[in-house]
């Protein structure tokens, strides 16, 4: 593999790694559940696109690029749907986002 | 063995651990769901580079069938909590 | 028909994708097995224009281009509020107007504000969709209609 298409791909991996990470803090941070879903799809699109991509330069032109691309449109398409229905049953059952001058946090965390 | 995939798997399972205390820590049921949600979505993740760390890119067919398995779980978690049971009746009876 | 051999061509070049394996055996089963899921999906009516977009044919690519794009600014705006100590965020929920003719549209729509980190689409009607947004620069964004017409356009005419 030449040295260019190593860089790129380190440099894959690495922001990969860091929009993961990110996204993990966010998930223990945030507030309340809307807020904690954003940075959840933050490790789904860029953190797992950046990775992904990241391997199939590693791999080559192989079988394995053709599956890495196709783990990447399967979660790109999955992971929207799975957070907008758990958003919706979140919201019908009556949790309430939090807001930002809400300092009475604690009646949002009523038990669905 | 490469240091790139090292850092990346060390990464990954250190946002899974965060993921796992917010399903541990709630508060709601929801917080659970969304936290086991972003666990499978970064197992899938983990399977493909621990494939490529020890060699094996055959690893790659697991991810994908745990991305597939992910996601209808996360739904099928969801209507369980929603209805309480698997069956939908209602749209049975329309039929 | 053409759903058919759409969806053909695609469940065949999954199998020679993951197999992996071009003996006479395996291709043999392969094509068996796509004609065979072929015949289940037309018992359970379930090909048609929603479960296999062929008509939005070249305009899908560009579309995603632009998607891209969105996701990787918004992915970058999200991460600084996540790391900011004093979390920038102000979150909200609101209303925007979806103009798109079909459901499909209307569930491409709902599905790229979602993938977008920092909205998330929280319910869908006829004519409008109801976000959750991380702060105000998502709702701006969102408020602009750039991405209603971006779909609408996707749509076409048909």
């Amino acid at each position: 593999m030449t040295l260019a298409l190593d860089l790129v791909s380190w440099a894959c991996l690495m922001l990969g790694a860091a929009f993961v990470v990110i996204g993990g803090i966010g998930l223990v941070r945030m507030p309340d559940f809307f807020t904690r879903t954003h940075p959840a799809g933050l490790t789904d699109t860029l953190g797992a696109g950046l990775i992904l991509v990241g391997l199939m330069i590693e791999s080559g032109w192989s079988l394995n690029l053709a599956k890495l691309a196709m783990i990447l449109i399967f979660l790109l398409f999955t992971s929207p749907t799975a957070s907008h229905a758990l958003a919706h049953a979140a919201l019908v059952s009556g949790l309430k986002p939090w807001t930002k001058p809400g300092a009475d946090s604690e009646q949002n965390r009523s038990k669905p | 063995m490469s240091p790139q995939f090292v850092i990346v798997a060390i990464a990954i399972l250190a946002t899974m651990g965060l993921a796992v205390s917010r399903a541990v820590v709630g508060p709601t049921v929801f917080d659970r769901i969304l936290a086991a949600n972003t666990f499978g979505t970064k197992t899938v993740l983990l399977i493909a580079v621990v494939g490529y760390l020890t060699g094996r890119p055959d690893f790659l067919d697991l991810a994908l069938v745990y991305a597939l398995i992910n996601f209808i779980g996360v739904i099928a978690a969801l209507k369980f909590i929603k209805f309480g049971h698997f069956a939908d009746h209602r749209s049975e009876s329309n039929r | 028909m053409a759903h058919r051999i759409s969806l053909f061509v695609s469940l065949a070049t999954v199998w020679l994708l993951l197999s992996g394996h071009y003996t006479g055996l395996l291709l043999t089963l392969g094509a068996a097995s796509c004609v065979v899921v072929i015949a289940i999906s037309h018992r359970m009516d379930v090909i048609d224009h929603e479960s296999h977009p062929i008509h939005l044919g070249w305009r899908l690519p560009g579309y995603w281009l632009w998607l891209l794009a969105e996701i990787v600014k918004a992915n970058i705006d999200v991460a600084r509020r996540v790391v900011d100590p004093s979390l920038p965020i102000d979150p909200r929920l609101f209303e925007v107007p979806a103009h798109q003719k079909t459901d499909l549209g209307r569930v491409i729509y709902a599905n790229s504000i979602t993938l977008t980190p920092g909205t998330l689409s929280t319910d869908v009607s006829r004519d409008k969709i109801q976000v959750h947004a991380l702060s105000g620069a998502g709702e701006d964004d969102l408020r602009t209609g750039t991405m209603d017409a971006k779909v609408c356009a996707l749509e076409g005419n048909s």
